[in-house]
Formats: structure tokens, sequence, C-alpha cells
């Protein structure tokens, strides 16, 4: 009666220990569910390879389709600037200039915007307000390529052209990058539409970043007597600066690959110009504009080597973007600030 | 300093919603006046004659996004389940990265792929070469969701399941797949609202069409082709019904990604606190 629930317990369990000493039967699986198993292992296998065949089938069909221009040009398809069809001169340096320029541009003005919506709100947004901006800010990344470049066309270049480009040829005209003529439809406005596109990307991205920095960086940077600017520029940002940047790299893979928007208002005229305002071209775009114009497969061949060129470096950007930010985020709690 | 930091924080705020609100706006204004029953349901007709509309190239739409869906899901959900699911190696790793890969290059490059591919091959353009371009850039998206989603069922589920006695396979569709099955069909319809507005993957391989099509194996309009033409061309009339066919358009792929965001309640909600 008065024995205690341990001892009690400690009679039973040794009492079962001693009584099954043999080892646990061995479970059997049935035939007909291991062969189910390994059908399934397989099928989800094929799916998950059928990723790596479709690159690498992206790959050969690329490859193999420009090895007319591959053969016949070399490294001087990408530094000729005489793009000519008809006489079967390629020269791809116009749109690879067009596409490095815009880029840059877009990320010149998306960033800023971007980095400073995801500090916004992460940090110092009233919290009733923070999912609704948060919310638009990721519904900018729904909203269709083909409706961007219409807007573009008909709202943007025409309010860039009246309002915001004789303003900037006014006051940094003196630069030689907003010069006159101007008729609205220029690697700026495609710039600006690509930055419109790109700033969800970057700010959803940096606000994961920033919220993988652990609460007590932030802590003890208050707790050194740091404003709340302080506290975000010491605590969170120099603690994500590689996410952020890897963040910026993505924006820049998706900003070179983007093909319609640029098109509707790059002004689709293959030339090199310091002057923003002039209109240029665009890889993407000139693929996109051409391909069903190739008649001769040297045309068609030249076409595709700019669409390999364009896929590998998007390639390059987005792996290095990943690495970076898989290093920030994978490594919880970040390094202190160094 | 610290005023000033805030006072930048609002401002890029306002200036990241506004070409929200303005593309929105501009939709509605230019474009609502145009949409009718009549624009849904009708073909285009020749410049200059009153009329016509985008039906055809909604269904064709439709059709071409059911191939999508037919060739993406299974493919990105069999891809999830195997990088969560069969974790051993570096092979769930490099399946992750290359997905990764997948999703970053540019649709025009997907669609000179498919071209190549499917249409040279056949020697006609079609809907069904559309569908598997398509289908394609469908497949990370899903298979990254898929694979998150499964992550964070719970491993006791998983072994309550394998208690029960049924074969591996069983508790991971009928067990693991259902209870991480509503992240998963979030997945699916952003997805799918990701590539219903895609217009570059079709130029070379739908390739439009100005009539009613219901044959996989031909040429079919598509809603972004169409508006593309559209906003692209010299008349009016065109431009009117452009405006109105991305209304249409917007209307369908936000209204997924907003009733996808509320519904999900993850990502957004959490990220933001």
């Amino acid at each position: 009666m008065a024995a205690s629930p341990l001892s009690g317990s400690d009679s039973i369990s040794t009492g079962s220990i001693s009584q099954t000493a043999s080892p646990l039967p061995r479970i059997r699986m049935k035939a007909p569910s291991r062969v189910a198993d390994r059908v399934f292992y397989a099928v989800t296998c094929i799916c998950a390879l059928g990723i790596i065949v479709i690159v690498g089938l992206i790959v050969y069909e690329l490859v193999i389709h420009s090895e007319i221009t591959l053969r016949q040009f070399g490294w001087k398809f990408f530094t000729g600037t005489n793009w000519d069809p008809v006489s079967g001169d390629f020269g791809a340096l116009p749109f690879v200039f067009g596409t490095l320029v815009t880029s840059f541009v877009a990320l010149a003005i998306a960033v800023p915007l971007a980095v400073g919506v995801a500090v916004y709100t992460t940090e110092m947004c009233p919290r009733p307000l923070r999912a609704s901006i948060a919310f638009c800010t990721e519904l900018l990344a729904a909203i269709p390529s083909v409706v961007y470049g219409l807007w573009a066309m008909y709202i943007l270049v025409p309010f860039l052209r009246t309002r915001v480009d004789p303003f900037l040829i006014k006051t940094l005209g003196w630069t030689g990058l907003f010069v006159a003529p101007d008729y609205g439809i220029s690697l700026f406005s495609a710039s600006v539409i690509l930055a419109v596109m790109v700033i969800p990307i970057i700010s959803s991205i940096t606000r994961e970043v920033m919220i993988s920095v652990p609460q007590n960086q932030r802590e003890a940077v208050l707790a050194l007597g740091a404003t709340r600017w302080e506290m975000i520029r010491l605590g969170v940002l120099r603690n994500a600066r590689a996410g952020i940047l890897g963040a910026i790299i993505l924006g820049l893979g998706r900003a070179l690959g983007e093909t319609i928007a640029v098109s509707m208002v790059i002004g689709n005229n293959p030339q090199i110009t310091k002057s923003l305002l002039a209109p240029g071209h665009a890889m993407a775009t000139v693929i996109a504009l051409e391909f069903s114009e190739a008649a001769t497969p040297a045309y068609l061949s030249a076409l595709v080597e700019i669409g390999l060129a364009l896929f590998l470096v998007t390639i390059v950007v987005n792996a290095a973007a990943r690495l970076l930010v898989w290093a920030v985020t994978h490594r919880m709690p970040a390094r202190a600030h160094a | 300093m610290n005023q000033l930091a805030t006072l930048a924080g609002t401002m890029t705020a306002i200036l990241v919603v506004a070409p929200l609100l303005a593309v929105f706006a501009y939709l509605v204004i230019r474009g609502a006046g145009s949409l009718s029953w009549a624009f849904l349901t009708k073909a285009p007709v020749p410049v200059g004659e009153m009329g016509g509309g985008m039906g055809n190239a909604i269904v064709g739409s439709a059709l071409i996004l059911a191939i999508a869906s037919a060739i993406g899901i299974p493919l990105g959900i069999g891809s999830g389940i195997f990088v969560a699911e069969y974790a051993r190696g570096p092979l769930p790793k490099y399946v992750r990265f290359i997905a990764d890969l997948l999703n970053g290059v540019p649709s025009i490059v997907i669609g000179m792929t498919v071209y190549s591919v499917v249409v040279m091959r056949q020697k006609h353009f079609s809907a069904l070469a559309g569908g598997i371009a398509l289908g394609v850039m469908m497949i990370p998206t899903i298979t990254r969701t898929t694979e998150e989603m499964l992550l964070m069922v719970p491993q006791t589920v998983r072994e309550a399941a394998y208690g029960l006695g049924i074969p591996r396979w069983r508790a991971m569709v009928s067990v693991t797949l259902r209870t991480a099955l509503p992240g998963v069909i979030t997945g699916v319809m952003l997805a799918f609202a990701r590539v219903a507005g895609e217009t570059a993957p079709l130029m070379f391989t739908a390739l439009g069409n100005t009539f009613w099509n219901w044959n996989v194996n031909q040429p079919t309009a598509a809603l972004p082709l169409q508006i593309y033409l559209y906003a692209n061309s010299p008349y009016e009339e065109w431009h009117r019904l452009a405006w109105a066919g991305a209304l249409v358009l917007i209307v369908l792929i936000v209204g997924t990604f907003t009733a996808v965001r509320v519904i999900s309640r993850r990502g957004v909600f959490q990220g933001a606190q």
C-alpha cells in the first residue's frame, strides 16, 4: 500500500526488461508496398531530375542554334556596334549597352526606395500600417509586365517627358547625361519602369534578411544609448549587409531579363549614346522584336546568341545573389558587427 | 538625424505605393469604359468596324494555362516532395539551387528554347507549345513552395503516420501532403497568377490568333499577347481595347494574388511583425 509509485514502477520495469530480453521482432513490409515505395521514389526523383534536364536542354538548344554566328564572329559579336541584318553584319554592343545602362540606372533608382521601404515597414512604421504597406509592395510584383508596359507607354512616358525630363535637362544637362531632344521614349523611361518592377523583389528579400537579424543585436545597440535610426543603421543594416547586397543582385537579375515593358518604352534604336534621354535598345528587346522577322539562318543565329549571352549572365547573377542571401539568412544569429 | 530618417522612410513608402495606385487608377479610368459583355465574348473585328472584343484571347489564355498547369503542377509538386522528403545526400540541395536558377531565366529565353524544341520540330505554332513554355516557368515556384510547406509539417505527424503501419508512399501522400495541402495550393495559385500574365514566352510558341480556336495544335490567342499587340498598334480603338484587356487581366491576377495572401495569412503578415 505504502509502496511508492517509483518503487512500484521499478519492479514492473525491471520485470519487463528481464522477461523481454529478446530484441523486438523485425517489421517486414509486404512486397507490393515496397514496389510502390520504389515507384513513388522513382517518380519524384524523375520530376526533380527533370528540372536539371530542362536547364541543360535550354543551354544545349541555345548553343546549337547560335553556332553560325559563334563561329563567324567569335568575341567580335559583342564588341561590334553595327547591327545590320541585311548585309549580315551583326554587332551586339548597342544591345549590351542598353541592357546594362537601363538595369544599372533602374537599380540606382530602385535600391534607395526598396531598402527604404523595407526599413520603414520593419522598423519605423506604426504597427497597424505594416501589413498593408508590405502587401502593397508585394502587389507591385503581381502586376504583369505587359500591363506595366501599357501604363508606362501612355501614362508614365508623357509624364516624364513633360514634367521630369525638362527639369533634368535644366539641372543635370551639364553632365551630358540628360540632353535634349527628348521624345519621352528613352533609356531613362525604360530605367524608371524597370525600377518600379524591381522594387518589390529587393524590398521583400531585404525585409526577410532584416527580420533574420536577431533581436539582441537591436537591443544591444539601444542599450548603448542609440537613437532609433542609429539602432537601425548599426544593429540591423550592418548585420544584414550581405543579404541586402544579395537582394540587389537578384533585382539586377530580374532587370536584365525584362523584355516586354522595356520594349514598349525604350525606343528600339540600336545606338550607343551618352544621353539617357535618347532612345536605345536592349538584348531581350531585340530578341522579342526581331525573332519573327529573322529570315536568314545567320540572323536567327545572331538572335539566339544574344539569348545565350543573356541566359549566361542571368544565371551567374542569380547564382551569386542566391549564395549571398543564403550565406546571411542561414547563419542565425548573425555575427556581431565587425 | 533620427527625424530625418523617419521622414525619408515615410517618403519612400509613399513613392513606392504611388505607382501601384497610379497603375490601378489609370487602368480603371481608361479601361472600365470599354468593358462590356460584348468585349468579353466576341472575337476581334477589323480596324474601323465597331464592336469586337477579346473573347477569343480570354478563352485561348484559359486553354494555354490549362496545358501549363497540367505540366507544371505535377512536375513541381513531385520535385517538391523529392527535395523535402527524400533529403539524402547533396542531390536535394542541387535540385533546389537549379530550380532557383530556372526561376531567374528570362522568359524570352524559355520561349526561344520551346520554339526550337517544339515549334521547329512540329513545323507549326500551337497552344501546346505555349502551354509547355508556361508550364516550365511554373515548375520552380511550385517546387519551392511545396518543399517549404512539406518541411513545415511537424515530424510527429509523419511518425504517427508511420506508426499506423501504412507504406511510406501512402504516408507521404495521404498524411504529410494532405497536411501541407493548403500551403501547396497557395504556391500553385501564386505560380498560376505569375504565368497568367506572361507575354514573352507565348510570342514564338502560341503566336496569337484573331479567331476562335479550340485546337491545341493551332496558334492560339492569349490575353497578354493581345494586349501587347494592341498597345503597340497605331489605332485608337485598339488602344481602348488594350486598356480594357489589361483591366481584365489585372483583376484576374491581382484578385488571385490577394485572395491567396488573405487566405494563407503568412509571408506578409508574419514578415511585417
